[in-house]
C-alpha cells in the first residue's frame, strides 16, 4: 500500500543456547557451535529424551533497573528470557529507554515517546515451576495413590502458593514486563500461536508502524520448553529425539530423511522495528528493512501438519505478494525445520511449490544447534536472518548435508560461506495449530 | 478512502444461554448466571461458585454429529469457540452462501489456553514430591505424568487451539491468529482483525474469545491474587460492578464471535449490517504488573485513540460498556479515566454498564461478548442495565444504569477492556448507517 510508511530493523537481543546477545548467537553459529546437550535443568533420566537446549546462566538484576529486581521473581523462565532479550535490543539499537537510564547506562532522554513505543511479543503456553506448584500440592495429596483432596486444597493447601502466583504464568507477562521496564506505551500484544508467534508478532508489528500507530515496536518472542511439563509433552507428542545414547551434535537433523524428531529448546528474540524516517532522524544504524509479511491457516488438521504445505505456501505467497517480490527474487531462506519428519516433509512440498525449480538458493536451519523453542524459536531465526544479510555470509547449518529438498537448498556445512543477498524470507508455523507465517527482510538500499 | 468495517454475523456461548436474542432478554431482564461450581469440588475453596455455561450448550447440535466427532477431543474452551463461531458464521449467512474465496477469510481471536488436566498432574506432582528433602523427583514424576496425562488432552491446552478448530471447521485459508492479553483479549483481536481488513489482507475475519478458567487450578490462581468476589452466601449478586460493597469479579466462562467484513464485500453479496466497527484503541499502562496506573493513564489513552480512530469525539459516544468487573481498583479507576476523558468542559459522561454483573467476567472471551451486547443495545436503543448496584461509591460517581434497562436514543457505544498487567482495549462501534 502506497501511503505506509517504510519499516527498518535496527536492533537484535536474542537469548540463545549459543549464548546472550546477537554476538554470541551469530559468533556460536559461524564457529560451529552446538546449544544441545545433556538436559541439566532438572533430572531428566525418566524421560525418553535427555537432550535439550539450554541458555546459559544470567542474572535478572542486569537487565532491569535496580527498583525492579523484587519483580524479577515473578518471572517464568519464559518472561525472563524476553526480559533478557529486550534489554540486549534496546542496546543493540543504541535506543536509550527509561531501563538504561535507571540503571545508569544512558544519560538524557528516551529515544522514544513512550506512547509511541509499542510492544508485540509471542508467547508460549507457560508452564507452572513443576518445583514450587508440587510443593504445595503435596499438602493435600497422596504420595502413594496420587489421590487428591481438593477440599484440603480449597481450605489450606493453596495458601502455599504465593499470593501472586498465576501471575508469572499468564502469556501477556512478557509484554507487560518488557513495556513496564522500558516505558513502552503504544499499542502492545501477546501473540500465542505455539512456533508461529514470533512471526506474527513481527508481522503485527511491522503494520503497527507502517500504518502510523507507532514509531518503534520491541517485537519477537520468547519461550522455555526446558523444564520436566513441556518436555513431558512433546514427548506424548511423539516429537523429541529418544534415546539416552543420542549424539548431542548431530541429534537434530533438519530436512534429513534419516532424522528421529526434534530436540527441546528454550530462547528469546527481540527485534526492534522503526519507522524509517524516525530510525534516520536519530541516526539508527539501520540492519535491514521488513518488506512483507503474510499469514495463512492449514485446514487439515489442528494437531498434525498439512502433507501439502498449503497453509505455508499461501503465508509465503501472501508475504512475497505484499513486498511486491517474485519468489525468483529470494535468494535466503531461512527455513523452519525441526528435524520431525512429517513437518519436515509438509515443510518441503510447500517450498517446492514456491520456488519451483530453483536450484542452490542459499539457505539457513538453526534447529539442529538451538532445538527448538517454540515462540521464541521464529525470532532468534529473524535475528539471524537480519545478521547473515548485514554480514553477506552464510552460517552454517548443522545436519544439513542431505536434505529432503534436493538442490533447491543450499546450506553452508561446516565453513560459513561468504554470500552475497539482498532478500530473505523466514517462515514458522505451529507444530500444534494451524497458524503459518512469513516475513520478508531485504537489506537496506536507502 | 479507508475500508469501513462491518459486523455481519454474531454467535455466543454464555452462562446465560447460547442463543443471541434468548441471551439477550436474560440481560435486559437482569438475570444473574452465577451458581455453585460443579466443574469441581469448590466447595471449600474460597469462592465456591462462578458463573458457568449451563447444560443447553450442545455442541454437536450447533455444528452436527459429524463435526462434534471430528472434534471430539477439544477443550471446553475450544468447544465453546466451535459453538460460537459457527453460530456466527450461519448469522453471517455463509453456511448456505460461503465466501467464494476462502483465503480472503481469516481468524483473530482472543483464545485462551484450555483447562489443565488438573487430576493428572496433581497425581504426577504429589506422587513425585520427596518429602524429607523437600524436592519433586522429576524422574519418578515423569513415570506418573506418562501414564495418566493424555497426549491430545496436553495439545488441545495450546491458547491457539480454539483458533485451528475453527480453520478446520470452516475451511478458513487466510490470516489466522490468536492474541492472550489476558481479560483485554477479545476487544484486541476484534481491533487487529478490523486492522486486517481495513489493510485489505482479508475481506473476512472470523473474531471474538474464548476460555474457561473455572477450573481447580484457574480458581486458584484469582483466589490467592484475592481477584474475586467471596460472597459465596448470596452468590447471585456477588458481580456488583460500581456498587461500593463490590469485593471482587466472579469468573465465568465462554465464547463470543463476530464476523466482520469489509462494507464492500458485505454489500457486494447482499449480507445484513449489524453494525459498524468504527475505532480500535490498544495500549500498555507499562506500570506495574499487578495495578492499574491510578490516573487510568492507559485506558484514557486507548478510549482517546478508538474515538479518535472512528474520527469521532467523546461527546458522540452515547453509552459505554464498561470492563466494570466489579474489583474495586478496576471499576474507581474506570470510573475517573471515563470521567476524566467525557467530563472535559463541564460535559456528562454518557450512561455506563456492566454486563459482567449478570454474565460474570468469561476473561478472554469477555470484550467480544460485551461488543456484541453494545450491537444489540444499538439495534434495540436499550441500554442493558448493571444489576446489584445498590450502595453509591463516592469514588463511583456516574450513571451506571443501575438494575434497570434503559431506553435510549444510541447511535454510537464504546466497550473496554482492560487487562492484568496493563493491557487496555477499546471498540467503538455504530450503528450502520450508509
Amino acid at each position: 500500500m502506497h501511503n505506509e510508511k517504510r519499516v527498518v530493523i535496527t536492533g537484535c537481543g536474542v537469548a540463545t543456547p549459543l549464548g546472550i546477545g546477537i554476538d554470541a548467537l551469530w559468533e556460536g553459529l559461524i564457529n560451529r557451535a552446538c546449544g544441545i546437550k545433556p538436559i541439566a535443568a532438572y533430572d531428566a533420566s525418566g524421560f525418553k529424551s535427555t537432550l535439550g537446549a539450554e541458555v546459559p546462566d544470567y542474572k535478572m538484576g542486569d537487565y532491569v533497573p535496580k527498583n525492579y529486581r523484587k519483580s524479577t521473581k515473578v518471572m517464568a523462565r519464559d518472561i525472563e528470557l524476553a526480559v533478557v532479550s529486550a534489554y540486549h535490543a534496546v542496546k543493540h539499537a543504541n535506543l536509550i529507554t527509561k531501563c538504561l537510564i535507571a540503571r545508569d547506562e544512558a544519560t538524557g532522554e528516551p529515544s522514544v515517546d513512550s506512547t509511541r513505543f509499542g510492544a508485540n511479543i509471542g508467547a508460549g503456553l507457560i508452564c507452572a515451576d513443576l518445583q514450587e506448584l508440587s510443593g504445595a500440592l503435596q499438602t493435600s495429596g497422596d504420595h502413594a495413590t496420587g489421590d487428591f483432596d481438593l477440599q484440603k486444597w480449597g481450605e489450606d493447601g493453596m495458601t502455599h502458593l504465593t499470593p501472586l502466583w498465576l501471575l508469572k504464568f499468564l502469556p501477556n507477562m512478557l509484554g507487560c514486563h518488557v513495556t513496564i521496564v522500558h516505558d513502552a506505551q503504544a499499542p502492545s500484544n501477546t501473540i500465542t500461536c505455539g512456533e508461529a508467534s514470533s512471526h506474527l508478532a513481527v508481522g503485527e508489528a511491522y503494520r503497527t508502524i507502517a500504518r502510523g500507530s507507532a514509531d518503534v515496536c520491541i517485537c519477537g518472542g520468547a519461550e522455555s520448553k526446558m523444564n520436566p511439563m513441556s518436555v513431558m509433552r512433546q514427548e506424548l507428542a511423539g516429537r523429541l529425539v529418544e534415546g539416552r545414547d543420542a549424539d548431542p551434535a548431530t541429534a537434530c537433523k533438519p530436512f534429513d530423511t534419516s532424522a528421529n524428531g526434534m530436540v527441546a529448546g528454550e530462547g528469546g528474540g527481540l527485534l526492534i522495528l522503526e519507522e524509517l524516517e524516525f530510525a534516520k532522524k536519530r541516526g539508527a544504524r539501520i540492519l535491514a528493512e521488513v518488506t512483507g509479511f503474510g499469514a495463512a491457516t492449514s485446514i487439515s488438521s489442528w494437531h498434525e501438519p498439512e502433507s501439502d504445505g498449503a497453509g505455508m505456501t499461501l503465508a509465503i505467497g501472501n508475504a512475497l505478494k505484499d513486498a511486491g517480490l517474485k519468489p525468483e527474487s529470494v535468494d535466503l531462506i531461512t527455513t523452519f525445520s525441526t528435524g520431525i519428519n512429517a513437518y519436515d516433509d509438509a515443510e518441503a512440498a510447500s517450498l517446492k511449490t514456491v520456488f519451483g525449480e530453483r536450484e542452490g538458493v542459499p539457505a539457513i536451519a538453526l534447529k539442529g544447534v538451538l532445538g527448538n523453542s517454540g515462540a521464541g524459536a521464529g525470532a532468534i531465526d529473524l535475528a539471524a536472518t537480519v545478521m547473515a544479510l548485514h554480514h553477506n555470509t552464510l552460517p552454517p547449518s548443522a545436519n544439513t548435508a542431505s536434505p529432503s529438498t534436493g538442490g533447491l537448498l543450499r546450506f553452508a556445512q561446516d565453513e560459513p560461506v561468504d554470500v552475497k543477498v539482498t532478500t530473505a524470507v523466514s517462515y514458522a508455523y505451529a507444530l500444534s495449530g494451524s497458524q503459518n507465517a512469513a516475513i520478508v527482510i531485504r537489506k537496506f538500499e536507502g | 478512502m479507508r475500508k469501513r468495517i462491518v459486523i455481519t454475523g454474531m454467535g455466543w456461548i454464555t452462562p446465560l444461554g447460547c442463543e443471541i436474542e434468548q441471551v439477550w432478554k436474560r440481560l435486559l431482564a437482569g438475570d444473574s448466571g452465577m451458581a455453585p461450581t460443579t466443574h469441581f469440588d469448590a466447595s471449600k475453596f474460597p469462592t465456591t461458585f462462578s458463573s458457568q455455561v449451563k447444560d443447553d450448550f450442545d455442541l454437536a447440535k450447533i455444528v452436527g454429529d459429524d463435526a462434534a466427532k471430528r472434534h471430539a477431543t477439544a477443550s471446553l474452551n475450544s468447544r465453546f469457540a466451535l459453538g460460537a463461531a459457527t453460530n456466527a458464521w450461519r448469522c453471517a449467512g455463509f453456511d448456505t452462501a460461503p465466501p467464494s474465496d476462502m483465503t480472503r477469510v481469516g481468524i483473530y481471536l482472543g483464545g485462551g489456553e484450555g483447562p489443565l488436566d488438573f487430576f493428572a498432574c496433581a497425581a504426577a506432582a504429589v506422587c513425585g514430591w520427596e518429602a524429607e528433602e523437600r524436592k519433586l523427583n522429576t524422574v519418578t514424576w515423569a513415570k506418573v505424568a506418562r501414564e495418566r496425562l493424555n497426549d491430545m488432552r496436553e495439545i488441545e491446552q495450546e491458547p491457539n487451539q480454539a483458533a485451528s478448530h475453527i480453520a478446520c471447521h470452516l475451511g478458513v485459508r487466510g490470516p489466522s491468529m490468536n492474541t492472550l492479553t489476558a481479560c483485554a483479549a477479545s476487544t484486541q483481536a476484534i481491533g487487529e482483525a478490523m486492522c486486517i481488513i481495513r489493510r485489505g489482507d482479508a475481506d473476512v475475519m472470523i473474531s471474538g474469545g474464548t476460555h474457561s478458567m473455572i477450573h481447580p487450578l484457574g480458581v486458584t490462581g484469582f483466589n490467592r491474587l484475592t481477584a474475586l468476589s467471596t460472597r459465596n452466601d448470596d452468590y447471585a449478586t456477588a458481580s456488583r460492578p460500581f456498587d461500593r460493597t463490590r469485593d471482587g469479579f466472579v469468573l465465568g466462562e465462554g465464547a463470543a464471535m463476530v464476523v466482520l467484513e469489509s462494507l464492500e464485500h458485505a454489500q457486494a453479496r447482499g449480507a445484513t449490517i449489524l453494525a459498524e466497527v468504527a475505532g480500535y484503541g490498544s495500549t500498555a499502562d507499562a506500570f506495574r504488573i499487578t495495578d492499574i496506573h491510578e490516573d487510568g493513564r492507559g485506558a484514557i489513552a486507548a478510549m482517546k485513540q478508538a474515538i479518535e480512530d472512528a474520527g469521532l469525539t467523546p461527546s458522540d459516544i452515547d453509552y459505554i460498556n464498561a470492563h466494570g468487573t466489579s474489583t474495586e481498583e478496576n471499576d474507581k479507576i474506570e470510573t475517573l479515566a471515563i470521567r476524566k476523558l467525557f467530563t472535559e468542559g463541564g460535559k456528562t459522561a454518557p450512561p455506563i454498564s456492566s454486563v459482567k454483573s449478570m454474565l460474570g467476567h468469561l476473561i478472554a472471551a469477555a470484550g467480544a461478548t460485551e461488543l456484541i451486547t453494545c450491537v444489540l443495545a444499538l439495534r434495540d436503543g436499550i441500554i442493558p442495565p448493571t444489576m446489584h448496584y445498590q450502595n453509591p461509591d463516592p469514588n463511583c460517581e456516574l450513571d451506571y444504569v443501575p438494575n434497570e434497562p434503559r431506553k435510549a436514543d444510541l447511535k454510537t457505544a464504546l466497550s473496554n477492556s482492560f487487562g492484568f498487567g496493563g493491557q487496555n482495549d477499546t471498540l467503538v462501534v455504530r450503528k450502520f448507517v450508509a
